[in-house]
């Protein structure tokens, strides 16, 4: 009796659960049906399923949103940011975890204080310096990644060597490897589940960013965000292409969180908690 | 590694030069400018606390501060019950468990640029074809009026973010020892009581985390509130991270807009120090 009630109880909560999944898919359902109807169709209604299925809205709209190239740019100033905090924030945590002197904490603790300042704070500033120094470009942006993402991988750097034993410096160090070889043959391996970790967490921040890539990237070279954001408001009230291009620019996404879902919530769920 | 030893130094060069040049430099000069006149170019005259009395003066930008807290109030309130409950929901031993987890945080990988104008499409078109069928006057003219900028913006936030709180909660309630569960079960407790007495204390310490996560998230909000309202109509629903750009970049006041953001640094530091404070508190209680 008592395990019948419980399964009926796991039923009907399976059936509430999947009702709110529906819920919370429905907006990207309704983007992709109307994305595939006619201007006529979309101001007939935008419930209902498209009389025909238009390809051409996906046409135009991959062709206004220069999609190739945004998608070139994005892919190229997502992949050296990550590369270089990666490179620079473990060398960094493994330093100043490997020295407990009362500076090296000093340092450490400068890095994290960093994370209490917002953006719009150093906004202005930032982009005047760069900007005389003639760095509002992709290299520019790049180094202002490393700057703002560095913080929060150390700090998760810095947790994960407390994992890995002195002995395994020093037994490299007899064998003649200097610091650079010992950190790039030995610790750096053993730091690759908190390297997929910060790789994640900047990936999810750093390709989506609006803002900072507004301030910084000229028209020719925006990224997918910043193409969108001009594209959309060249299509106002042209729900059939604005809705084509905005499926177009988060297909990138989508694709990669079905190959990666599970290293994408571990490993948010491990920069969240900590 | 010592103090001394070049390696030491080699290894932290490349992101003290990060940090120090892209956040610690310019906030350095973003205080002291915000003392002056400066144009984004040069500073000719120092003004005391000229732009700082002014701001507290002008009322849109006390407007932008006081539309954030509410909206950041309203949004922690709703994120946590959400995440929650979307946690609970999806820690059962139901089937769908790990679909429903990977749908409901699909959304935080998106920006919010992009998924501001897909519900500016929700509410504009959506909600005025429903409101067409059933006749419900209310979903007319979403995004039209302050309230209903409001309220849009709220939604979009709870619906993109509470995929996260939910991750949140989840590594809590994935570290409550099952056989506690198990022993309250054959004592005769009822759901509730379990839910009372064992889960809610021993997830507790999730509740400080994403509170104040959540509240700091609300109050940088830039990219929904650029993409779904614009700050629409008549600047009404504009944040302050907004305000502080416009006032910047579109009126290029640039000393009076640094003002603003340090008192914007002041409210975000508070914050996070707040939740330092209750963390550490914790700690020794434990």
């Amino acid at each position: 009796m008592k395990k019948n009630k419980e399964k009926r109880n796991l039923i009907s909560i399976e059936i509430l659960g999947l009702l709110l999944g529906l819920i919370w898919i429905a907006p990207f359902y309704l983007m992709i049906v109307n994305a595939f109807k006619s201007k006529r169709d979309i101001f007939s209604g935008v419930l209902g399923f498209p009389e025909q299925l238009v390809f051409e809205n996906f046409v135009e709209a991959f062709i206004d949103l220069e999609f190739l190239k945004s998608l070139f740019n994005s892919v190229m100033i997502t992949g050296l940011s990550i590369a270089i905090i990666i490179l620079f924030s473990s060398m960094a945590g493994y330093a100043l975890a490997r020295n407990k002197s009362k500076l090296s904490g000093i340092i450490f603790f400068i890095f994290v204080a960093a994370m209490l300042i917002p953006f719009q704070s150093v906004m202005i500033p930032l982009v005047s310096i760069f900007g005389q120094a003639d760095m509002l470009n992709a290299g520019g942006l790049i180094f202002m990644y490393l700057g703002f993402g560095c913080s929060l991988s150390i700090f998760l750097y810095h947790g994960a060597m407390t994992g890995i034993s002195k002995s395994m410096d020093e037994a490299a160090i007899i064998d003649g490897a200097n610091r650079f070889q010992t950190f790039w043959y030995i610790i750096f391996p053993l730091l690759k589940p908190i390297s997929v970790t910060v790789a994640i967490l900047n990936v999810i921040w750093i390709w989506n960013d609006y803002l900072l890539p507004s301030l910084v990237l000229s028209e020719s070279n925006a990224t997918i965000p910043l193409k969108m954001f001009y594209f959309f408001g060249q299509y106002t009230k042209q729900w059939h292409l604005a809705l084509a291009g905005l499926t177009i620019a988060i297909l990138p996404v989508i694709i990669g969180y079905f190959f990666a879902q599970k290293q994408i919530i571990n490993g948010v769920s491990e920069g969240a908690v900590k | 590694m010592q103090n001394r030893s070049l390696s030491f130094w080699l290894f932290l060069t490349p992101v003290i030069l990060g940090l120090g040049i892209v956040v610690v430099i310019p906030f350095l000069y973003g205080l002291f400018y915000s003392f002056t006149d400066w144009n984004g170019i040069t500073a000719n005259a120092f003004i005391g606390f000229e732009n700082y009395i002014k701001l507290f003066q002008e009322s849109e930008f006390m407007n932008s501060i006081w539309f954030t807290v509410k909206f950041a109030v309203v949004t922690v309130i709703l994120l946590n019950i959400m995440g929650l409950g979307l946690a609970l929901l999806v820690t059962r031993n139901i089937k769908s468990s790990n679909l429903l987890r990977t749908v409901f945080f699909m959304p935080n990988l998106i920006g919010g640029l992009i998924l501001g104008f897909i519900w500016q499409f929700i509410f504009i078109s959506v909600f005025g074809d429903i409101a067409g069928l059933t006749g419900i006057e209310g979903l007319n003219g979403w995004l039209s009026t302050t309230n209903t900028g409001f309220w849009g913006l709220v939604i979009l936030t709870a619906w993109q973010m509470a995929g996260y709180i939910m991750i949140i909660y989840i590594a809590y309630l994935e570290n409550i020892p099952k056989e506690l569960i198990e022993a309250a079960k054959i004592d005769g407790a009822s759901s509730f009581q379990r839910f009372k007495n064992i889960t809610f204390p021993l997830v507790a310490p999730a509740f400080t985390v994403s509170m104040f996560l959540t509240l700091s998230m609300a109050f940088k909000i830039y990219d929904q509130n650029l993409s779904l309202t614009n700050g629409g109509p008549f600047n009404s629903t504009q944040m302050v991270a907004m305000e502080i750009v416009r006032t910047a970049f579109s009126d290029n006041q640039m000393a009076y807009a640094q003002a603003k953001a340090v008192i914007f640094f002041l409210i975000v530091a508070v914050i996070a120090l707040t939740q330092v404070y209750y963390n550490k508190k914790r700690e020794v209680e434990m």
